[in-house]
C-alpha cells in the first residue's frame, strides 16, 4: 500500500489521538486496562486509517475485512481508535465501563456495531477469526481477518488448538498480530510462564512469522503488506511493542497491566502523550 | 391410554417396534438439513462415524469441517463461522461439547448470540462400557442456566430428525443432546415437533400422577404408566423435548389435573430438567414433586440396561417410585 511519509505522520497524530482519548477513557472510568491500550495504538492507528477495508458510516458492510480482538481488555485503544474513525461520537468513548455504556469493560458484539466478537475470556479470538475465515473461503470471498491477541493469552492451551487448526488448513487470509508487551498481570510474562521461542512455535505450527516493532507504523505496515503477498500459510506477525509507550514512568511496568491512572496521573500522562 | 393425537406408533408397545439411537436420528436430519440450506456446516472433533456426521461428511464433503480432538477450538470456530452467516453444527460426546469447552460457548456463542447448534452425543448412563468419565449427567443443568439457549433432548431418532431440522431455521444458539444406545422410536414422521411444545403420550380421566420425562426415557415413563394403569392407577406422560423454553402451559395444565408430579431424566436431578420443572411449578402452582434422576453421584462401566436398572431409571423402578410416592 502506498505509504507516503506524509500519510505516516498523519497515522503517527492518529495514535497520539488514540493514547490520549485511552488515557481521557481510563480516567474516566476508573478501572481497566491501561499498560495495553497505549502500547497498541500505534497498531490501532495503522489498522483503522491505513489497512482496514472498512466503512465506519455502515459497520455491517458485507465486504470489510474483520478485525478480531482477541484479548478484549485492551478496548479502549480499540474503542478510541472506532470513535476517530467516525463509528461513534468521541464523546461516548467517554461512558467506557459505565451503567448502560455500548463500551463494555469487555467488548460485545450485539451491543456495538463495528465490533465483530465478544472477547475478554482469553483464548477465543484466534479460533473465531479462524472461523470467518474459513467460512469466506468456503465462499470463495477474499476480504482479510486480522486478528490481535496478547502475549499473555499464549499460555491458553485453545489458542495452540487454533494454530493448529489454522495451520492445517494454510488459511492465509489471516493474519494474527501479537502484541509482544512482555508482560501480564501478574509480571513479567517469562517469569510467570516462559512463552519464547514464539516465533519458533508458530513456525512449526506452519505459520509465516514475521517479526516487527509494533511501535513503529511503517514498519508494522510494511509487515502487514509483505503478509499479504503470502499465499500458502498463515502469517503472525509478532509485534514487539511497548507496554505503557508514551508515558515514560509507567513504560514496561507490569503493574500498569491492569490498573488505571488517577485523575492527577491522567493530566500528568496527557502532557507528556501531548508533547507539551 | 395412549394419547391418539400424538400419532405414535401403531407398535407402541410390542417387542418389534422400530429402535434406533437419537444420535443416528441427528445423522438423517443433518443430512436432510444441510439439502435444504447451504450454510449448514458440520464441524466435529474426531468423532465423526460415533456422532454419525459420516453421511453428512460423505454427501457434504466441503461442508464438514475435521476439527481433531479440539472442542474449544470447535466451540469458538462455529462461532466465528456463524459471523460469516454459516449454519453451525459442532459434534462431539456431551462430556467435551458442552463439557470441555463450556466458557468457549458461554463467551464466543452466548453472550455473542451466535446461531450455533450445539450437538452432545452420549448423553446420560446408557453410553455403558465407556464408564464415568464419557456419561455426561450435567449437561442439561450447564446448558439450560445459559441466557438464551435454547436445549432440546429428544426422545427418539425420528423427534432427533425433526429437531435438527427445526433448529436448522432458528437463529438462536441451541444445545441438542443425543444418546448413543438404540431406544423405541415411539414417534412417527406424522407426530408433531416443534420447538418449546410438550406431547402428551398417555392420558387418563382421573390422573393421580403426571409423569413428565425428557429424552429417551419418556418411553420408559410410558411403559411405567401402562404398568400402573393396570393395577388402576391413572396417569398422564408428557413428553418435554424442549428443556428451555418449556412448555409451561402444557406443564401447569398436567400438573393441575394430576395435583402430583414426577420428572423423570437420565441426568443429575440437581440442575437439570427435573429441576427445571420444579422451578416452574413451585412458583406457578405448586405440587408434590418427585425428582428421578441420577442422585448426585456418577455413573460407571456396563451394559446399557444393567446401568439403567441399577439408578432405578428403568420402567420397573419409575413405576415403583410412582407407587410409593402417591401412597404418601
Amino acid at each position: 500500500m502506498n505509504l507516503t511519509e506524509e500519510k505516516v505522520c498523519k497515522l503517527e497524530a492518529y495514535a497520539q489521538l488514540i493514547r490520549e482519548t485511552s488515557i481521557k477513557m481510563l480516567v474516566a472510568s476508573g478501572s481497566g486496562h491501561t499498560a495495553g491500550p497505549l502500547g497498541m495504538a500505534d497498531i490501532f492507528a495503522a489498522l483503522y486509517f491505513h489497512i482496514l477495508n472498512h466503512n465506519p458510516k455502515n459497520p455491517e458492510w458485507d465486504k470489510r475485512d474483520r478485525l478480531v480482538l482477541s484479548n478484549g481488555h485492551i478496548c479502549p485503544a480499540m474503542y478510541a481508535a472506532m470513535a476517530h474513525a467516525g463509528y461513534f461520537t468521541v464523546e461516548e468513548c467517554l461512558t467506557l465501563r459505565k451503567f448502560g455504556s455500548r463500551l463494555q469493560g469487555h467488548p460485545e458484539r450485539s451491543r456495538l456495531p463495528g465490533i465483530e466478537n465478544t472477547s475478554g475470556a482469553l483464548g477465543e479470538g484466534l479460533s473465531q477469526a479462524a472461523g470467518m475465515v474459513y467460512a469466506f473461503h468456503m465462499d470463495g470471498k477474499k476480504q482479510r481477518i486480522y486478528c490481535i491477541m496478547s502475549d499473555g493469552e499464549q499460555e491458553e492451551g485453545s489458542t495452540w488448538e487454533a494454530a493448529m487448526f489454522i495451520g492445517k488448513n494454510k488459511l492465509s487470509n489471516l493474519t494474527a498480530i501479537l502484541d509482544r508487551n512482555n508482560i501480564q498481570i501478574s509480571g513479567r510474562t517469562e517469569d510467570v510462564m516462559p512463552l519464547d521461542p514464539l516465533a519458533d512455535k508458530y513456525r512449526a505450527f506452519n505459520w509465516n512469522v514475521i517479526e516487527a516493532d509494533g511501535n513503529n507504523i511503517s514498519e508494522f505496515i510494511q509487515a502487514v503488506d509483505d503478509a499479504r503477498n503470502i499465499s500458502d500459510k498463515p502469517t503472525i506477525i509478532i509485534a514487539h511493542t511497548i507496554p505503557g509507550k508514551g508515558v515514560q514512568e509507567i513504560e514496561n511496568d507490569y503493574r500498569w497491566h491492569g490498573k488505571v491512572p488517577t485523575a492527577e496521573e491522567g493530566e500528568r500522562f496527557l502532557k507528556e502523550i501531548r508533547h507539551d | 391410554m395412549i394419547n391418539p393425537d400424538a400419532k405414535l406408533s401403531a407398535k407402541i408397545f410390542a417387542d418389534y417396534i422400530e429402535k434406533s439411537a437419537t444420535r443416528d436420528g441427528f445423522g438423517r436430519g443433518v443430512v436432510e438439513a444441510g439439502k435444504n440450506d447451504s450454510r449448514v456446516v458440520v464441524l466435529c472433533a474426531d468423532v465423526s462415524e460415533s456422532v454419525r456426521a459420516e453421511q453428512f461428511k460423505k454427501e457434504f464433503p466441503e461442508r464438514f469441517v475435521e476439527m481433531g480432538v479440539a472442542e474449544q477450538n470447535m466451540a469458538a470456530v462455529a462461532s466465528g463461522m456463524a459471523a460469516a452467516g454459516k449454519i453451525p453444527f459442532t459434534t462431539s460426546y456431551a462430556v467435551f461439547n458442552p463439557g470441555r469447552n463450556y466458557e468457549h460457548i458461554r463467551t464466543t456463542i452466548a453472550i455473542n448470540k451466535m446461531p450455533v447448534k450445539i450437538c452432545g452425543m452420549h448423553g446420560g448412563v446408557s453410553v455403558g462400557a465407556d464408564g464415568a468419565t464419557h456419561q455426561m449427567l450435567e449437561d442439561i443443568g450447564m446448558m439450560r442456566a445459559l441466557p438464551g439457549m435454547t436445549v432440546i433432548v429428544p426422545g427418539d431418532a425420528e423427534e432427533a430428525r425433526k429437531a435438527v431440522l427445526a433448529v436448522a431455521k432458528t437463529d438462536v444458539p441451541t444445545y441438542l443432546r443425543f444418546g448413543r444406545e438404540v431406544t423405541p422410536t415411539f414417534t412417527t414422521p406424522e407426530t408433531q415437533f416443534s420447538i418449546g411444545k410438550a406431547l402428551t403420550l398417555w392420558d387418563s380421566d382421573n390422573p393421580k400422577v403426571a409423569i413428565l420425562s425428557t429424552g429417551s426415557l419418556s418411553y420408559t415413563a410410558l411403559e411405567a404408566a401402562r404398568a400402573l394403569a393396570d393395577e388402576g392407577i391413572e396417569s398422564i406422560v408428557l413428553h418435554i423435548p424442549t428443556v428451555k423454553p418449556l412448555d409451561e402451559e402444557a406443564i401447569l395444565a398436567a400438573a393441575k389435573r394430576a395435583s402430583r408430579v414426577v420428572t423423570i431424566e437420565e441426568h443429575q436431578i440437581a440442575g437439570g430438567f427435573g429441576s427445571a420443572i420444579a422451578e416452574f411449578l413451585s412458583e406457578h402452582n405448586p405440587v408434590p414433586i418427585k425428582r428421578v434422576g441420577m442422585n448426585d453421584q456418577f455413573g460407571q462401566s456396563g451394559t446399557a440396561e444393567e446401568l439403567l436398572k441399577h439408578y432405578g431409571l428403568d420402567a420397573l423402578h419409575i413405576a415403583e417410585t410412582i407407587r410409593a410416592f402417591i401412597a404418601v
